[in-house]
């Protein structure tokens, strides 16, 4: 309670106006206040408990509300964060939801999702001045609490006339809930197809309960529901029905392809078809998806698994090796073959992972999974490695140590080294140009692909990236499809 | 919402389901499957093949062993039933054309999956003989489908209750000894693992399609892969039809065991609290 006292004492100094710019850089940023790592690790419910109403309007008592707001150039979506912050000290909660949804249709999500260390809080002027980004003003709760504060009523954006046009989306992510809003607004009929049996993509399927409670992804949808989207479920586009069917067949006007960046990339290495060597898509899609963590309902089974190694070190590698914790684990290793230092996860997940009881072995390079006679995993071999010159990623390359190899023993391996595009709809659509790497090549202003009145945007054209530049790119999008439309008459 | 139009008892363990899925009845080709979740948070998905489709009542037909607890389910709905989610139609259709001679090979609830790729060879301009197999007469399945196909369909079973007493392996040797320009076999991991061992030594090409452990059924888990000529592949898009003599049999027999105990204890459950008799569904 020393953080709600602490808040206590600032808001009523800022109400009588007795915060000069001096005093707001005295005040220590305000923690989260969050479950107890022995405790969190027995349950699936979220671990960050969000700001009370008095923590936030401390906290946004912290923003100087400089003249040139570095922090809005640092997000994708460019969040009046200056304003929507005011609109917290004047108790205005609904104003401030307001300002973020000019920009932002989902802040309970991105509040909670985004790497804020690396977009707007890097930018904080207040961060710069007292030299640490962890002193910034915490924008992404703030944000967070605004969305929650805010959750009982539902504000729907107005919807324009019936346009006569119609817009397919395929895939139901972060990038196509945006481009779906976007594009209803101005009268369109949006219709999303989604492959599963359940709409939000990687919010549904990869980001844990513990994380991203899924009732704030279901509200989105009824969001997208009342304001006449249409949802078919079911539909996988390539297979059920092809982009040329669609825009055929099915009369649509266009077509905004958000089907992200699905497919799991595996090491390569010997072994690692072993029975308990898992993708982490699959492991999380089992959990998440499936709620095969409510091993009392749930009719999807998960490896039980007592020693399990994460091979990894971004945000689904945190996911994974923390699920696998609450689903029973004895020990959970992260095996990066960098240093902690250069993980790209965000810090609070690392932070969070080791609080709970995860072992990181940095400079570790997994070089083969062995198993035993039926086919089991039981150890993983590692290669030491030491840091070498910096690399075209901007960190130091990790380089393998001859000789060093080791044997840990393991009865589950979860594979989390990164994700590339779905190949699905490439491989049955000609038309599109793809990269190397099989992404989607787009026109950058308009996000349109190389088969005309078909647009793409979030991962399957940027790679695997995050929630709020798949938004960004989906805002893009809709705004380019919309004058194409209004152009055509 | 697919409504289950039509349903069929063909063995003690074995159902098929008439489901109303126009689109899916539409672009659905030989050899290609659905995933069915019978609906709600907590039904697991199902991976099954497509058996045969109506594209003009737009309907499909899917058939099923009562194997564990997502089968045994959906084996307790009846007609006019829903079954919540049906996505498909899933994997590259097989590779139809003129060969020559087809045997099709199916064992147990393979014969299933065989029937439509077993007519659409005959379409084809085929002369398609026609072998399936079973551990007894009870769970023979689709006989009358495939003789109308094959008017000499070759029957086996383990114990000779029904046609010959033998394994589907003697007369696909028999019927290979008198040439043959492709076997297709479908069944077991182990019936088809001997079926391509028989067709190697003939040098004859043989398809197989591989029934692996699936969750989404899209190519975003890789719960299916398998080991092909040494390359990983995924069985939902890639597959789920490969050429026999590439596929690591082993490897693939210890996967699809992975959660082997958790079935075990969950189909003797099932047995007990939906009050079925053991063997029975």
């Amino acid at each position: 309670m020393r953080d709600e006292e602490r808040a206590r004492l600032v808001v009523s100094s800022a109400a009588e106006g007795a915060l000069s710019v001096k005093d707001r850089m005295a005040i220590e940023p305000f923690d989260m206040p969050s479950q107890e790592p022995d405790e969190r690790i027995k349950n699936m419910d979220e671990v960050a408990l969000g700001y009370t109403e008095i923590i936030a309007r401390a906290e946004a008592e912290r923003c100087l509300n400089c003249k040139n707001k570095p922090c809005i150039q640092g997000c994708p979506v460019k969040i009046d964060i200056p304003l929507f912050i005011e609109k917290i000290r004047e108790k205005d909660y609904q104003g401030s939801l307001r300002v973020i949804n000019r920009d932002s249709l989902l802040p309970s999500i991105c509040g909670r999702v985004c790497p804020q260390e690396n977009q707007c809080q890097k930018y904080c002027t207040l961060g710069k001045a007292l030299k640490s980004v962890d002193k910034a003003v915490q924008i992404g709760r703030l944000e967070r609490f605004v969305a929650d504060i805010n959750s009982s009523n539902m504000i729907l954006p107005e919807i324009k006339e019936p346009s006569g046009k119609k817009v397919a989306i395929v895939g139901s992510g972060p990038a196509a809930i945006s481009c779906a809003a976007d594009l209803r607004k101005e009268g369109h009929e949006v219709v999303i197809f989604e492959a599963l049996h359940k709409t939000g993509g990687v919010l549904s399927y990869g980001i844990p309960e513990f994380r991203l409670p899924k009732r704030l992804v279901d509200r989105e949808f009824e969001k997208l529901d009342m304001m006449g989207v249409k949802i078919e479920k079911n539909v996988l586009v390539g297979r059920t029905i092809s982009i040329k069917q669609l825009m055929e067949d099915e009369h649509f006007d266009a077509v905004f392809v958000a089907s992200g960046a699905g497919l799991p990339r595996f090491m390569g290495i010997k072994g690692e078809n072993s029975v308990g060597v898992f993708s982490a898509n699959e492991y999380l899609t089992r959990s998440n998806l499936m709620k095969a963590y409510d091993k009392e309902k749930s009719h999807t089974p998960i490896f039980i698994a007592h020693r399990v190694a994460v091979l990894g070190g971004g945000n689904v590698a945190m996911d994974a090796a923390r699920t696998a914790l609450r689903l029973g684990a004895e020990t959970v290793d992260i095996v990066y073959r960098r240093t902690r230092s250069e993980m790209p996860a965000r810090k609070e997940e690392v932070s969070h992972a080791v609080e709970e009881g995860c072992n990181i072995l940095e400079l570790s390079q997994p070089v083969e999974i062995k198993s035993d006679e039926s086919g089991k995993v039981s150890s993983l071999v590692i290669r030491k490695c030491r840091l070498g010159e910096v690399d075209q990623s901007g960190r130091r390359s990790p380089v393998e140590i001859e000789g060093s190899d080791y044997e840990r023993s393991y009865d589950a391996v979860i594979v989390a080294i990164g994700n590339a595009s779905n190949p699905l709809i490439k491989m049955t659509t000609d038309e599109i140009e793809v990269n190397r790497k099989g992404n989607f090549i787009v026109n950058e202003e308009t996000n349109e692909t190389s088969m005309r009145n078909v647009y793409a945007g979030g991962d399957i054209v940027l790679g695997a990236a995050t929630v709020i530049l798949a938004m960004g790119q989906g805002r893009k999008a809709a705004s380019a499809i919309n004058k194409r439309l209004c152009s055509e008459g | 919402m697919y409504r289950i139009l039509k349903k069929e008892r063909l063995s003690a363990e074995v159902f098929r389901y008439t489901l109303y899925a126009p689109l899916i009845a539409k672009r659905r080709k030989a050899g290609q499957f659905v995933v069915v979740q019978q609906g709600g948070d907590y039904s697991e998905r199902i991976p099954l093949t497509i058996a045969d489709a109506d594209e003009k009542e737009g309907n499909i037909k899917i058939v099923f062993q009562t194997v564990g607890e997502g089968t045994h389910m959906l084996a307790r709905l009846e007609e006019g039933d829903v079954i919540e989610n049906v996505l498909g139609p899933l994997g590259k259709p097989t590779h139809i054309e003129k060969v020559g001679k087809v045997i099709c090979v199916g064992g147990g609830v393979g014969v299933a999956p065989l029937y439509p790729i077993a007519k659409a060879f005959k379409e084809a301009g085929n002369e398609v003989r026609i072998i399936i197999g079973a551990r007894n007469k009870d769970l023979i399945l689709e006989e009358e489908e495939m003789k109308a196909l094959d008017p000499e369909l070759i029957v086996t079973t383990d114990d000779g209750s029904a046609g010959r007493k033998a394994l589907v392996t003697e007369p696909l040797e028999e019927l290979l000894k008198e040439k043959a320009d492709l076997v297709v076999a479908i069944g077991p991991a182990v019936m088809m693992k001997f079926c391509t061992k028989v067709s190697e030594k003939y040098g004859t090409k043989v398809l197989v399609s591989l029934n692996t452990i699936m969750i989404d059924g899209t190519g975003m888990c890789g719960g299916c892969r398998v080991s092909i000529g040494g390359e990983t592949k995924f069985v939902c898009v890639d597959g789920p039809e490969f050429d026999g003599s590439l596929v690591d049999w082993d490897n693939m027999m210890k996967r699809a065991r992975t959660f082997s105990d958790y079935e075990k204890e969950k189909h003797h459950k099932c047995h007990i609290d939906m009050q079925i008799e053991e063997g029975l569904a």
